[in-house]
């Protein structure tokens, strides 16, 4: 589904992923795990489009095409979806019209009908009960006064509406309490199909406890230094970053 | 040109008038011939030059019959049941109006007849509040006072519905100068919401609209004032709105500018009494070459008053934006509190806007902030709504939208705040 080859990216001449190689196939669920400012983020950032990082080496192909020509709305329209680690305040704009105008340029690339809001109004009821909300939430202003658990819970509930092909969870769970981790991890377990893929991009292995991850990959300085199974997120827990970041210079 | 309305104010004086309004013309007169229109070096008038204005032969309109009811349809908002005054080129077209019978005897009707009629609540207020000192405009529209609306609400009295009054411009002749003259009381615990349309026929026509309108709020009366301005872009529209308050009444006022060459807005709020509440919002969409220009005066004279106010604009091509909100709080007026927050949105690289907030207080135990932006669409913003898919032309109008739509939600008779919405949407190239 996803190949990415020596990917490097920079951000104000500053060069933060330094040759980025992964696969990603249908049905897996990847963790990528570091130290802050090893690049996770950006990674994540790199994958959407995000404008402010320069992609300045390396190839990335999703499902065929080549991800990097793409704009992010095309990449969001192909299936890609990224869970943003901060997400975004949009005063003035209800979370209803917002998730529908995101739904329905969905279905439209799609080659699909757009909805009018009754009918979108019975795709969402369905939806929210994915991350235990009632639907008093999508009167209001998109995240604008949420807090931060709120924020993240409505991220995956418009991944839930947009069902990515690819989704990339940016930090999901920093600054979530327990419950709303569960409920957060939650909805990524369900959405979970054979057709589809997770990448989980975060700093603790708490997260890994809810959504179990198939491949965890340990970056720090922009490269990928270590790879392995679901065991390798428990030892990092254990032993801390320092041990795998020491033999990153010769990886 | 002062030349021109002093003559045409001597052509005209002899005209049957009564006793009381001749002498208010008179002094309004005098006035404009003693100071004129307002020059270039006139510090409120600095960023907003009127001399295509002031320079040019505006003749006064003819009245017209040709201006039918379709004509006038797309701007009533489609609510067949709000009593509606229509005037073309400043006088009441009754053919085009529709006052179903008011509750409790409230009224609304033409100045013209009120006058003719000897009202005693015309006469007690029309040229009694506004000062014919705010401007040379303002004691020209005084000095001509003809016709206009006079909507009146008894104490105690609510109208359900609200009093829709459209200025419609025929743009019959190129030229024209049309000055309305308006009277709204709004008496003691009476509830009133009065809509002020200026519209053009005849978009593209170069014509002159100089309305002054008088809002009269009683003791704990509740109004609700919309005033909407989309003239012609090539039109010249000023005015002037002054609102008197009395105890414990509440004022709130939504204006949207998004019409004329050059439009200037003028809103004085006066708060004669303690525990009055003021809110003012305001939004202005400006683009090509038009110059919209806002100032607001509060006037805090009062103990335990509250106000509140936020002006928004968006501006696009070369247009011009200016905001200037006064905010005078006496040494008496202990307890005020106000707020005034001005933001400005600009689209593109030729826009301009020129903001002032002032804040004169000569209290000490007073709550007063102000403040004032001005930017550009937030970049992350942009990113997000795309990663949803949304294309960033429609990211960038949803965006503007929403910026716009924080002050239009504050208008709070439903029917008014959903025409809003949708006006501003379709200037801004936004969907449903």
């Amino acid at each position: 589904m996803l190949e990415i080859r020596g990917l490097r990216a920079s951000a104000g001449g500053n060069e933060i992923l330094r040759g980025i190689d992964l696969s990603v196939n249908a049905g897996e669920v990847h963790a990528i795990m570091g130290p802050n400012g090893s690049g996770k983020s950006t990674l994540a950032q790199v994958l959407a489009g995000h404008p402010a990082y320069e992609v300045t080496g390396g190839q990335v192909t999703y499902m065929g095409q080549d991800l990097l020509e793409m704009e992010p709305e095309e990449r969001a329209q192909a299936g890609v979806f990224l869970a943003f680690q901060y997400p975004v305040e949009i005063p003035g704009v209800s979370n209803a019209y917002f998730l529908r105008a995101a739904y329905n340029e969905i279905r439209k690339a799609r080659g699909l009908e757009e909805l009018d809001p009754m009918d979108f109004l019975d795709v969402l009821e369905e939806k929210l009960k994915l991350v235990e909300w009632g639907p008093e939430i999508m009167s209001r202003a998109v995240n604008s006064g949420f807090s931060g658990g709120e924020k993240k819970r409505n991220e995956i509930l418009q991944m839930a509406v947009l069902e990515p092909r690819l989704a990339v969870l940016d930090e999901t769970d920093s600054g979530l309490d327990i419950d709303a981790l569960r409920i957060v991890a939650g909805g990524v377990n369900r959405l979970r199909r054979p057709d589809n893929a997770t990448i989980v991009v975060t700093h603790y292995q708490r997260l890994l406890n809810y959504i179990v991850p198939d491949y965890v990959h340990v970056l720090s300085a922009g490269r990928i230094v270590r790879s392995g199974g679901k065991e390798l997120a428990l030892e990092l827990e254990a032993r801390g970053y320092d041990w795998v970041e020491a033999p990153a210079g010769v990886a | 040109m002062t030349a021109t309305w002093v003559r045409r104010f001597e052509e005209t004086a002899a005209a049957a008038e009564p006793e009381w309004l001749r002498p208010v013309r008179r002094a309004a007169m005098d006035r404009f011939a003693q100071t004129g229109f307002p020059a270039p070096r006139d510090e409120e008038w600095r960023f907003t030059p009127v001399a295509a204005i002031t320079q040019a032969e505006f003749e006064p309109a003819r009245p017209t019959h040709q201006v039918t009811g379709d004509a006038i349809a797309p701007f009533v908002f489609g609510h067949a049941e709000w009593p509606l005054l229509v005037f073309v080129d400043g006088r009441f077209d009754p053919s085009l109006s529709t006052v179903p019978p008011l509750p409790g005897g409230a009224r609304a009707l033409s100045l013209a007849a009120a006058i003719a009629a000897g009202d005693p609540v015309v006469s007690r207020h029309v040229g009694h509040h506004a000062p014919v000192e705010a401007s040379g405009f303002a004691a020209l529209n005084t000095a001509f006072i003809q016709d206009g609306a006079f909507v009146h609400v008894p104490a105690g009295v609510e109208l359900t519905a609200p009093v829709h009054l459209v200025f419609a411009s025929s743009g019959e002749t190129e030229g024209t100068v049309a000055q309305p003259r308006n009277l709204i009381v709004i008496e003691a615990g009476a509830r009133a919401s009065v809509v002020e349309s200026y519209v053009t026929l005849a978009p593209g026509r170069r014509y002159f609209t100089n309305a002054v309108t008088e809002v009269v709020s009683g003791e704990g009366a509740w109004t609700e004032h919309t005033r909407i301005q989309r003239e012609s872009e090539a039109a010249y529209h000023i005015g002037l709105t002054h609102v008197e308050q009395a105890a414990e009444s509440h004022y709130r006022s939504f204006t949207l500018a998004m019409g004329g060459a050059i439009a200037r807005h003028n809103l004085h709020v006066r708060l004669n009494a303690p525990r009055i509440e003021t809110l003012l919002y305001g939004l202005y969409l400006t683009r090509g070459d038009q110059l919209v220009d806002n100032h607001t005066a509060i006037h805090h004279d009062h103990p335990d008053c509250n106000s509140w106010e936020v002006y928004k604009g968006v501006m696009t091509g070369d247009s011009r934006a200016v905001f200037n909100g006064k905010v005078l709080v006496r040494p008496e007026a202990q307890k005020t509190d106000a707020k005034q927050t001005n933001r400005n949105l600009l689209l593109s690289e030729g826009a301009r806007v020129h903001t002032k907030p002032q804040l004169e207080i000569f209290a000490d135990d007073v709550k007063c902030t102000h403040g004032a932006t001005v930017g550009r669409l937030d970049d992350v913003a942009l990113f997000y709504l795309r990663s949803r898919g949304i294309d960033e032309a429609s990211a960038r109008v949803l965006l503007t939208y929403a910026f716009a739509a924080e002050v239009v939600e504050e208008v709070t008779l439903e029917p008014v705040r959903l025409e809003l919405e949708r006006l501003v949407r379709a200037r801004l190239g936004a969907g449903s």
